[in-house]
């Protein structure tokens, strides 16, 4: 786990500013950002992938059964995958709804 | 001993970054550093110098071309002068915050306007604060070393900073000196490959360059300032060696002639030798004067300095730059090193040798003569321009 | 000609992200896709050298960084030298024999800002110099990062931060400067315009730009939710507009062949692309008009130009 920013000291930091870890960014959440998330109709969905490689979020993963679900941890809720699927199988509900 | 040939001291330079096995070269041409660059191509174009010759569009791509080949591991290098420098002065800082281990030769021009091709250190003066270790070249020989000196102290694991080489331009860089030139297999043996700590290449990826917030950036420049000022004993540690190798041992200040000396002159550069032969006139008059060079201008050798100057009753400043509004930046560093002192000499501060002008060992003569009569009156300004016609 | 894109190719992509979630980018930025796509086109072995900007930004905020290969920002106008940098440098240290022989693609990424105004002399240094690397430059059409304001690469009539739709003024009184053109010009191997609505044609022009020997130019159209003032969920639309109605045409330009990779026998109206994005709200019908007709006129010089290079 990386530290946060505000507990790293000068000498801790790595020669340069360089940052050592590829991708740590990972540890962050972005999904505190959404308001609405996106919710999967498994019955309309045809496992074509758009919502998956448009996503700028790189928030699909493909499961096993074919489906690609959504990873809400990194989902800032943009609403492009709703957008973009071609049978409408996913639609942007409030987070709160779930409660 | 090496070959000991007479050659103009640009072309000495580029002789040097040959012998370093440099691997990427990216140069923007300006007055006066075009000799070295010039030179270096022919070495690749005649197959003498492995090494990738770039002829970029700006002095700021070369800069870049040489943070970026520097951060994918190979060695470095760029000349450049006056406008160009300050075109690249925004890289210089990066360059030195990344701790990246590139050598650049300056050729000393002073800085437009008036453009003027000729010498003086304004131009290096505008980026002190760059965080880059600075060497000053009082001869040819001197540069010629300083290339070998610089790779080896830059690409240190401990140091990893870039370093500067200043060669008064025209002064130094055009004229013919004797350079003892070093054997290929001593210099091998004294500079190996460069062997990067970080590097960017897909099997460790590394991202370089982010940024900082104001929660962690004080830290980065702490890290950077611990850098800098820990490279002082490997300055002192390299030039060792480098003496060790070839008998010419170089230190942050040297001094002529001035252990009893009540009077100092001190110069920076290539003012050094015409001074010398002042201070040897002056001593034939039986008058207390000696000479104090600073080769290392950063980090700022505060130490050796206070302890030149410790007999010291007057020290008459010679700066081949002017910072506009106050007084010379050399001056201004040495008051700054000699505040806490008990024992403080007088100071006064000349500017000489503005764009290019000559100043002959009779000059130097006057200055002293000069500085020594404006003490006495106390003379509180302690500062003027040598030579102006009024 | 028209060419079927096979949105079912989507399947047969890479998994492999190269660029890591947690960036903070905003919602349904298509620059962030863009980068996405770009990355995963190409895979790990490749050196980024970024400019300054809003990708630079939101990826690397100290010690968070969402590359996963090697990545170097410098400055804002210098991605082409450090580029060129990086690749003379392995070029060099491969030839000496320092490292080992591997194909690794250097790219350099700026966006609009970085290229087309303070970027354009190192990128024409290293365009002529025809140095073998990649340049991305992926436009969201002004200088996002900053507060939206106008670039060179700003399109005519919109209203951004510095170029604003006021009383007397009509936002951007310049026609949006063509980079492909002047990347053209310098007659490298491969020039290209991308944009992530068209997901799998970005990836083939990537891939094709990463055979080639020599200097290639992608200009990939990247939709701005928050400058362009636009719904963020209408950022793939809004980029397939831009090319359904001509604004932003997908075409290929190989040792001076000009290819129109889809050409629309009628073009969409452009004010359904501009209706929906806030920062061309203040525009009269007749200011759309005039617009349409020299975009039509654009459109048809290309086809031209297509035409004689097949």
């Amino acid at each position: 786990m990386t530290k946060p920013e505000l507990e790293w000291t000068w000498k801790e930091l790595p020669i340069g500013t360089t940052m050592l870890e590829p991708g740590n960014s990972d540890q962050y959440r972005t999904g505190d950002w959404k308001t609405l998330k996106p919710v999967l109709n498994k019955e309309l969905c045809i496992h074509c992938g758009l919502c998956y490689i448009f996503c700028p979020d790189m928030s699909y993963n493909l499961s096993e059964a074919g489906y690609f679900i959504v990873d809400l941890f990194y989902c800032k809720g943009c609403g492009i995958c709703a957008k973009e699927c071609p049978t409408g199988a996913i639609t942007m509900v409030l987070e709160e709804e779930e409660k | 001993m090496g070959k000991r040939v007479g050659m103009e001291v640009s072309i000495a330079a580029a002789e040097a970054v040959k012998q370093a096995n440099v691997d990427v070269i990216s140069a923007y041409p300006i007055t006066p550093q075009t000799h070295v660059v010039e030179h270096l191509s022919e070495l690749v174009a005649n197959g003498e110098l492995d090494a990738e010759f770039f002829c970029v569009e700006s002095e700021h791509s070369a800069l870049s071309v040489c943070l970026g080949s520097s951060a994918t591991g190979a060695r470095s290098f760029t000349c450049t002068s006056s406008q160009g420098l300050a075109l690249m002065s925004e890289i210089t800082y990066i360059a030195s915050a990344l701790r990246l281990p590139i050598v650049m030769i300056i050729a000393n021009r002073t800085l437009s306007a008036p453009i003027n091709i000729w010498n003086d250190h304004s131009d290096v003066m505008s980026i002190r604060d760059c965080g880059w270790v600075q060497f000053f070249a009082e001869n040819g020989q001197d540069v010629y070393d300083h290339v070998f000196i610089a790779y080896r102290l830059g690409e240190d694991r401990n140091v990893l900073l870039p370093v500067i080489i200043n060669m008064d331009g025209f002064t130094l860089s055009h004229v013919i000196e004797p350079i003892e030139l070093i054997d290929q297999e001593k210099i091998d043996q004294f500079l190996p490959p460069y062997k990067p700590v970080l590097s960017l290449h897909p099997d460790r990826p590394v991202t370089m360059g982010g940024i900082a917030l104001p929660g962690i950036f004080t830290e980065t420049k702490k890290a950077q300032e611990v850098a800098i000022r820990s490279s002082m004993p490997k300055i002192l540690e390299t030039w060792k060696a480098f003496g060790e190798m070839t008998g010419r041992y170089y230190h942050p200040i040297e001094t002529y002639k001035a252990e009893d000396a009540e009077t100092l002159l001190v110069t920076m550069g290539s003012f050094g030798e015409t001074a010398s032969a002042a201070v040897d006139k002056m001593r034939e008059e039986g008058r207390s004067v000696g000479l104090m060079k600073i080769r290392l201008w950063r980090p700022f050798p505060f130490d050796a300095f206070k302890t030149a100057s410790l007999n010291a009753k007057q020290l008459v400043v010679i700066d081949r730059a002017i910072s506009v509004g106050a007084c010379g930046p050399v001056a201004s560093e040495l008051k700054a090193a000699l505040y806490e002192g008990h024992q403080r000499p007088s100071i006064y501060n000349f500017i000489a040798g503005l764009g290019g002008r000559d100043v002959a060992p009779s000059d130097f003569v006057k200055m002293v003569d000069k500085a020594e009569i404006e003490i006495e009156e106390g003379n509180k300004e302690g500062f003027e321009i040598y030579g102006v016609r009024e | 000609m028209t060419e079927n894109l096979n949105v079912f190719a989507v399947r047969t992509l890479t998994q492999k992200e190269y660029f890591a979630p947690g960036h903070r980018a905003c919602q349904g930025c298509a620059e962030a896709l863009a980068i996405r796509l770009v990355c995963k086109a190409l895979g790990r072995n490749i050196i980024i050298a970024s400019a300054t900007g809003c990708m630079e930004v939101v990826s690397t905020p100290i010690p968070f960084t969402a590359w996963r290969v090697p990545w170097f920002h410098v400055a804002f106008e210098n991605a082409a030298a450090v580029a060129s940098g990086i690749e003379s440098a392995l070029k060099v240290l491969m030839r000496k024999g320092r490292i080992p022989y591997k194909k690794i693609v250097t790219l350099a990424m700026a966006g609009d800002g970085g290229t087309a105004d303070i970027g354009l002399q190192a990128l024409s240094g290293a365009l002529e110099r025809n140095d073998d690397f990649i340049y991305i430059c992926t436009d969201n059409e002004a200088y996002m990062n900053t507060g939206i304001q106008r670039s060179s690469s700003t399109p005519f009539g919109a209203s951004t931060t510095t170029s604003p739709a006021g009383k007397v003024k009509m936002g951007q009184i310049t026609w949006k400067k063509n980079m492909p053109a002047i990347a053209a010009a310098h007659n490298i191997p491969y020039v290209a315009t991308a944009c992530p609505s068209y997901p799998v044609d970005l990836i083939q022009k990537v891939k094709k730009a990463a055979e080639i020997k020599g200097a290639a130019y992608i200009h990939i159209l990247s939709v701005c939710p928050t400058g362009w003032r636009s719904a963020p969920e209408l950022s793939i639309k809004l980029g397939r507009l831009a090319v359904e109605t001509g604004i932003f045409p997908l075409y290929e330009v190989e040792r001076g062949q000009y290819r129109l990779n889809i050409d629309f026998p009628n073009l969409k109206p452009i004010k359904e692309y501009m209706k929906l994005q806030g920062r061309f709200r203040h525009l009269t019908d007749e200011m759309i008009e005039e617009i349409e007709k020299r975009v039509h006129k654009e459109y048809e010089q290309l086809r031209e130009k297509a035409k004689k290079g097949v």
